[in-house]
C-alpha cells in the first residue's frame, strides 16, 4: 500500500493518556473519541490536521495504558498511518489486532521537520521525503503481522480460520 | 540450553518442544480479564465476529472498577454492556457494586489468579500477577475479544533481563521505591518488549504485596511482563486462596537472559517520582520544597492492607495540612473491611481523609479525586502522564504509601523521618 501526506511530528513516549486522555474513555465510540485525538500532546491538533495525514513520533510511542481507545481514535480522526523510532508494545499488538497501519523507522523522525510530506510505499519498505526525495527503511513487518494486516485485523483473520 | 520462568511457562500453554525469544506462538490462555473501559469494545468485537459462546466462562473475569460507582451516563452504558454479556454468558468472575475492587488486587486476593498460569488482560498493568510467579501481560481489546472466544492468542515471547537485588532495605523503603527506582535507571523503554525477572537475597524475604506492587509497574518499563520466582511466600499467599491446583516454574540456572542488572538496595531511600514520566525519580531527600494539594493512597499498585497499615500508623493522632485533600481508597471489599476492623479508618478520618469505596477514579483522572489546573499530587498509583489524574496543567507525583502520608501532613514532599 502507498501513504502519502503531511507529517504531524511528536516526541519520545507519547503515552496513550497524550493520545486518548481517560476523562473521555466513557464511550468508545470511534467518533467521540477522535476530537479528542492526541488532545494533551497538542490541544489544536484535531482542528489542523487532515485526513490522509501521518502522524510521526520518536521512541515507544503509545507507552503506557492498554487502550484501544488510542489506536481507534487515531484511525477515526482519519490519520492513515503511524511512523515512530519505536512502539510501546501493547500499542503495537493493538495496531495490527485492529488494522491501524504502523512502521518503525529509526531515521525518519530526526531528518524531517513538521508539515514536510512524506510517501511510504509498504511494499518495498521505502519512505520518499516529497521535495528532497531522499529515502529512509520501514524495519520489516513479521509475516505474521502482515497476514493479519492483510486479512483486515485479528477478529477477521480468526473468522477466516 | 536453559530457558526462562516466563519462556517455560510460556511453553507450557503450547505443544511446542522448544522456545526462543523472538519467536511468534500462539498459547492457551488460563484467565482473560476485561474492565468497564476495555470490555465493551472487546463484547463488539466479540460479536462482530459472529462469537455465540465464551470459550470458558471461568475463566473470564470482567471488573467494574473504572468509571465506578458510576460516574455519569454513559458509564452507566458501558458497566450495563458488559453486565448483560457476563449474564448472557454465564462469566463466573463478575464484580459490580458492593463486590467490586480494583482488578489487579482483587483477581491476586480471590486466588483467580496462581502460579503457573498465563493470564493475559485488557489492561496494561495485567503485568501484576507476575508477583505470584505467572506469566501475566497487558493486552488490547481486541485481543481480549479472541481469547474469550478462542481460548488462546498470538504472542512473542520475550527476552528477559535478570534483577539481582541485594542488601536489607533501609526503614521506610518498600517494593514500590525498589520499583521506582529500577525505572529511573532504565527508562520507561528500558525493557521494551522483554520480560523483568526479579530476583536475589532481598527479593527473597520481600512480602506478597511489595511484590504485587513491583509486577505492576514492570509495563511503565515498557516490559511485556514482570515476574518473580515463586517460593514459600507464594506458597503462603496462595494455599488459602486458590480453588484450582497451580505449578510453581523456575529460570534454569543456564537461561539465557538479554542482560543482568544487579542492584544494592540497601543504599536506596525513599524514592519519588517528578512529573511526567515514571523514570523521572530522584530519593526523596533530592525533592526540594514540593507543595502538594492532595495525597492519594491506593490503587492497583498500593491500595493494599499491608500499605494503608503503613499510611496508618504515620498518621495516627496527625491531621492532613490545612488544604490538602488526603484521599484513601481501600482496594477492595476485602481490604475496606479488614481496615475498618483494625481501626484504620478511624485514624484516617481523624486525620481529615475522605475515603473513597474501591475504584480506580482518582488514578486514572476518571472521577473522585481530580486535579485542576496547577494542581499537585502525591499519589501510590503507578503513572504520572500529563493530565493522568486531571488537568492538563496538573502535576502526580508518584510514591509510596510512607512518603504520600507524610506528604499530606507536612503539605509538601516529604519523608516519614521529618515528622
Ligand atoms: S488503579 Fe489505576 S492503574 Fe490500577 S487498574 Fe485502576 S486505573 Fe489502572
Amino acid at each position: 500500500m502507498i501513504f502519502k501526506g503531511r507529517i504531524w511530528k511528536f516526541g519520545d513516549n507519547i503515552d496513550t493518556d497524550a493520545i486518548i486522555p481517560a476523562r473521555y474513555l466513557n464511550t468508545s465510540d470511534p467518533a467521540e473519541l477522535a476530537k479528542h485525538c492526541m488532545e494533551d500532546a497538542d490541544p489544536a491538533f484535531m482542528s489542523k490536521m487532515k485526513p490522509g495525514d501521518i502522524i510521526v513520533g520518536g521512541e515507544n510511542f503509545g507507552c503506557g495504558s492498554s487502550r484501544e481507545h488510542a489506536p481507534i481514535a487515531i484511525k477515526a480522526a482519519g490519520i492513515s498511518c503511524v511512523v515512530a523510532k519505536s512502539f510501546a508494545r501493547i500499542f503495537y499488538r493493538n495496531s495490527f489486532n485492529m488494522g491501524l497501519p504502523i512502521f518503525e523507522s529509526g531515521e525518519l523522525a530526526d531528518a524531517i521537520a513538521e508539515g514536510d510530506e512524506i510517501e511510504i510505499d509498504s511494499a518495498t519498505g521505502v519512505i520518499t521525503l516529497s521535495g528532497s526525495g531522499r529515502t529512509f527503511n520501514i524495519s520489516p513487518i513479521p509475516p505474521f503481522m502482515e497476514k493479519l494486516i492483510a486479512d483486515g485485523g485479528l477478529m477477521k483473520h480468526i473468522a477466516r480460520k | 540450553m536453559g530457558y526462562t520462568i516466563t519462556e517455560k511457562i510460556l511453553m507450557a500453554h503450547t505443544d511446542l518442544k522448544d522456545i526462543a525469544p523472538g519467536q511468534l506462538i500462539n498459547a492457551k490462555v488460563d484467565i482473560a480479564l476485561g474492565n468497564d473501559i476495555t470490555a465493551p469494545i472487546a463484547i463488539r468485537e466479540f460479536r462482530a465476529a459472529g462469537g455465540k459462546e465464551v470459550f470458558d466462562r471461568e475463566k473470564i473475569a470482567l471488573v467494574l472498577d473504572h468509571f465506578t460507582p458510576n460516574k455519569d451516563i454513559s458509564s452507566a452504558q458501558q458497566c450495563k454492556a458488559v453486565r448483560e454479556f457476563a449474564v448472557e454468558h454465564g462469566v463466573v468472575h463478575f464484580y459490580e457494586g458492593g463486590q467490586v475492587g480494583v482488578e489487579h488486587a482483587l483477581l491476586p486476593e480471590k486466588g483467580i489468579v496462581l502460579p503457573g498460569d498465563l493470564v493475559i488482560g485488557a489492561d496494561s498493568h495485567t503485568c501484576t500477577y507476575g508477583a505470584v510467579g505467572a506469566f501475566a501481560t497487558g493486552v488490547g481489546s481486541t485481543d481480549l475479544a479472541a481469547a474469550m472466544l478462542e481460548g488462546e492468542l498470538w504472542f512473542k515471547v520475550p527476552a528477559s533481563i535478570k534483577f539481582i537485588i541485594y542488601g536489607r532495605l533501609a526503614k521506610w523503603v518498600s517494593g514500590k521505591d525498589l520499583i521506582l527506582h529500577i525505572i529511573g535507571r532504565i527508562g520507561v523503554d528500558g525493557a521494551l518488549y522483554q520480560a523483568m525477572e526479579f530476583t536475589g537475597e532481598t527479593i527473597s524475604t520481600l512480602p506478597m504485596a511489595d511484590r504485587l506492587s513491583m509486577a505492576n509497574m514492570a509495563i511503565e518499563a515498557g516490559a511485556k511482563n514482570g515476574i518473580f520466582p515463586p517460593d514459600a511466600i507464594t506458597e503462603e499467599y496462595v494455599r488459602p486462596r486458590a480453588k484450582r491446583p497451580w505449578k510453581f516454574y523456575f529460570s534454569d540456572p543456564d537461561a539465557v537472559y538479554a542482560d543482568v542488572i544487579e542492584i544494592d538496595a540497601s543504599k536506596l531511600e525513599p524514592q519519588v517520582a517528578f512529573p511526567h514520566l515514571p523514570s523521572n525519580v530522584r530519593g526523596i531527600s533530592d525533592a526540594g520544597e514540593v507543595k502538594i494539594d492532595q495525597s492519594l493512597i491506593g490503587s492497583c499498585t498500593n491500595g493494599r492492607i499491608e500499605d494503608l497499615r503503613v499510611a496508618a500508623g504515620i498518621l495516627k493522632n496527625r491531621k492532613a495540612a490545612p488544604h490538602v485533600r488526603l484521599i484513601v481508597v481501600p482496594a477492595t471489599p476485602l481490604i475496606y473491611r479488614q481496615a475498618l476492623q483494625e481501626g484504620l479508618l478511624n485514624i484516617f478520618m481523624e486525620a481529615q481523609a475522605v475515603i473513597s469505596p474501591p475504584s480506580c477514579g482518582a488514578c486514572l483522572g476518571g472521577h473522585l479525586g481530580i486535579l485542576a489546573e496547577g494542581e499537585r499530587a502525591v499519589a501510590t498509583t503507578n503513572r504520572n502522564f500529563v493530565g493522568r489524574m486531571g488537568h492538563p496543567k496538573s502535576e502526580v507525583y508518584l510514591a509510596s504509601p510512607a512518603v504520600a502520608a507524610a506528604s499530606a501532613v507536612l503539605g509538601r514532599l516529604a519523608s516519614p523521618d521529618e515528622l
